[in-house]
């Protein structure tokens, strides 16, 4: 059971989207991929789950080349979330889940009994088994994740890709999702913006930057403040989790994003003082 | 009906024989209002002469009308009710767009681009008719669309701009065409057939036009699964494991087929396509295994119906059947729109 990438490029167009991306996910790990905006997670993601094909290098899954492998069978070992879907149609949440038992079903193999159990052990899952029959446009944003999470689930993956799960949700059900998904007995890998979040849930992180993948280790590997500062911009202290070994917290530092606009507009000010003394 | 509906559900043979008893007694009914009401007897008896031999003694003339005007006219109107309902089902739940309808992929638009260069500039020298001409037409649109929206990039919105465009320059190309040459008379003649006209239907059309139907609707139904899977999007139902290039090539081509025959035979009938899917999901849901066969159903009732009160509303005139089916329909769509919350 190994997913993984071995030079990878995409581009679009003339554009390279990533380069030159080599990463291994280990089974039954939590792994997290960050990075500023447009530094390729969504791409790297879509490689991942092979939804795109790379242009150069290879996806493999178990020794097979993504590509070898047939899209119902794909389905059938990875499932994914993606980072915002939703549908204008009326559909209740069991047949949204429902949907995840598509690369099962055909004209030969009709839906089932086992069908319907693996559903409800998906809403069993994430803790949506009282809202079965509701209606999808009356659910907030977190349990439409959960749905989300529910579908892919009923896929039966052995490896769930999560692009940034929590996007647009409070932070209890962000910190809810992430703690739900540490706990199911799947490899995932999830975009995450949080670094705070990353830092709590994953076991491991993959720093994404301009394209490239700058690092992957431990949480207190590369979660520094180098990287904070070379990669995202931002000034920062991380300090250790006493109770989680092998985790870190980071602070942030107000002002810190970009020192050289504060220290002009302190200038500026000090300049307006002078001219009004004058 | 609603009840039947979902009592039927439970079972979906009964639900078959139920939705096939309701088309012939449709059928039959169409066959026997008209200028001269010819009685239901006579319509049975006919018929069974006809598929069976039965011999039964029945009027020469009420039997030619029953059986070469009304019942082939009758059979093309719910042929072409239920592709044009199927195409816009499959379309509306490829896209993800509740706009699509089959006119979208600027098929209705070639096709009377290529009825006025027959009709009006003699292309083909006599040789094509109006419907070759139109059938071309629409593929010739069909084609430029396509293309177009695959020059444009991958997505469904390049594929709704593409036939948007594709739509207006083949509207333009043929109101071009009528202004400039065609005469009163003939202008009148096309705007006629433009809203859909049944009154040349016999039977060769018949044999066109139900086996593309049958057809459509089975390789439609086939693809139902995959269209559920779009439910979330393009992405979504790729991770689902459905090969989404073939299902979109298959689905969107198979859509443009039928309606591509429809339209040269009857005409571009509007609204069909667009509103009785979304009559249907009110019924039944958006699963396209009940959607599908459901929105043929319906289509197939509504225009055969729409095609009766054609026939009968102005007394010695036809009315383009276009003009009725959006006369009846926009305000049943509507009375369903306002009552759908208590349906469901």
């Amino acid at each position: 059971m190994s997913l993984e990438l071995r030079n990878v490029d995409w581009q679009a167009g003339f554009k390279k989207i990533i380069t030159d991306v080599t990463i291994a996910v280990k089974p039954g790990e939590f792994l997290g991929l960050i990075g500023p905006n447009g530094s390729g997670k969504t791409t790297l993601m879509s490689v991942l789950g092979g939804l795109r094909r790379p242009s150069r290098g290879d996806a493999i899954l178990d020794g097979q080349a993504l590509k070898n492998i047939g899209r119902r069978n794909l389905a059938q070992r990875i499932g994914f979330v993606e980072q915002q879907a939703d549908t204008i149609d009326r559909i209740t949440v069991t047949e949204a889940v429902s949907l995840g038992r598509t690369p099962y079903l055909g004209l030969l193999s009709p839906w089932s009994q086992n069908d319907d159990a693996v559903v409800d052990d998906a809403l069993d899952a994430v803790d949506m088994r009282s809202m079965k029959d509701r209606m999808w446009h009356t659910l907030s944003g977190g349990e439409k994740q959960r749905v989300h999470i529910a579908r892919a689930l009923a896929q039966e993956p052995e490896f769930l890709l999560l692009d940034e799960p929590t996007n647009h949700l409070d932070i209890r059900h962000q910190l809810g999702i992430l703690e739900l998904v540490r706990r199911l007995p799947v490899t995932v890998v999830a975009a995450l913006h949080d670094l705070n979040h990353a830092a709590m849930f994953c076991d491991r992180i993959a720093m994404m930057d301009g394209g490239k993948l700058r690092a992957i280790g431990t949480p207190q590997d590369i979660l520094i403040p180098e990287n904070l500062r070379d990669v995202f911009g931002v000034s920062a202290t991380v300090e250790p989790d006493d109770i989680h070994p092998g985790r870190c917290m980071i602070r942030y530092h107000a002002g810190g994003a970009n020192t050289d606009v504060v220290s002009d507009f302190a200038d500026i000010k000090a300049d307006i003082k002078k001219d009004r003394i004058a | 009906m609603i009840g039947l509906l979902s009592l039927a559900f439970t079972n979906r043979i009964s639900a078959t024989l139920v939705a096939l008893m309701l088309l012939c007694v449709t059928l039959a009914f169409a066959a026997s209002v008209g200028e001269t009401a010819i009685p239901m007897q006579t319509v049975i008896n006919t018929i069974a002469n006809h598929v069976w031999n039965a011999g039964h003694e029945v009027d020469v003339i009420d039997a030619g009308i029953v059986w070469n005007y009304r019942l082939s006219r009758a059979v093309v109107a719910a042929s072409c009710g239920a592709s044009l309902a199927v195409a816009g089902a499959v379309l509306q739940g490829l896209l993800r767009n509740a706009l699509a309808d089959p006119y979208l992929l600027g098929i209705s638009a070639g096709a009377s681009t290529g009825a006025v260069s027959v009709a009006i500039l003699g292309l083909g020298a006599g040789v094509l008719g109006l419907s070759v001409g139109a059938f071309i037409g629409s593929l010739v649109a069909f084609a430029f669309v396509a293309l177009l929206s695959l020059q444009a990039g991958r997505g469904t919105g390049a594929i709704i701009l593409a036939g948007v465009a594709g739509s207006q320059l083949f509207n333009a190309m043929t109101s071009f065409i009528v202004t400039k040459s065609a005469s009163a008379e003939e202008a009148r003649g096309i705007m006629f057939w433009l809203l859909g006209n049944l009154s040349g239907v016999r039977w060769p059309d018949v044999w066109l036009a139900l086996p593309v139907a049958i057809v459509g609707l089975v390789i439609c139904f086939g693809y139902s699964r995959a269209l559920d899977a779009f439910t979330f999007g393009r992405d979504s139902a790729a991770s689902l494991g459905v090969p989404v290039r073939r299902a979109y090539v298959v689905l969107i081509g198979c859509a443009a087929l039928m309606t591509a025959v429809m339209v040269s035979i009857v005409g571009s009938i509007g609204f069909v396509g667009l509103v009785i899917p979304h009559a249907a999901r009110f019924f039944v849901g958006t699963r396209h295994s009940a959607l599908l066969p459901v929105s043929a159903l319906i289509g197939a009732l509504f225009l055969v119906c729409a095609d009766v009160f054609s026939r009968m509303i102005v007394p010695g005139q036809v009315l383009p059947i276009g003009v009725i089916t959006a006369l009846i329909g926009a305000p049943a769509f509507a009375l369903i729109l306002c009552h759908g919350r208590v349906l469901r």
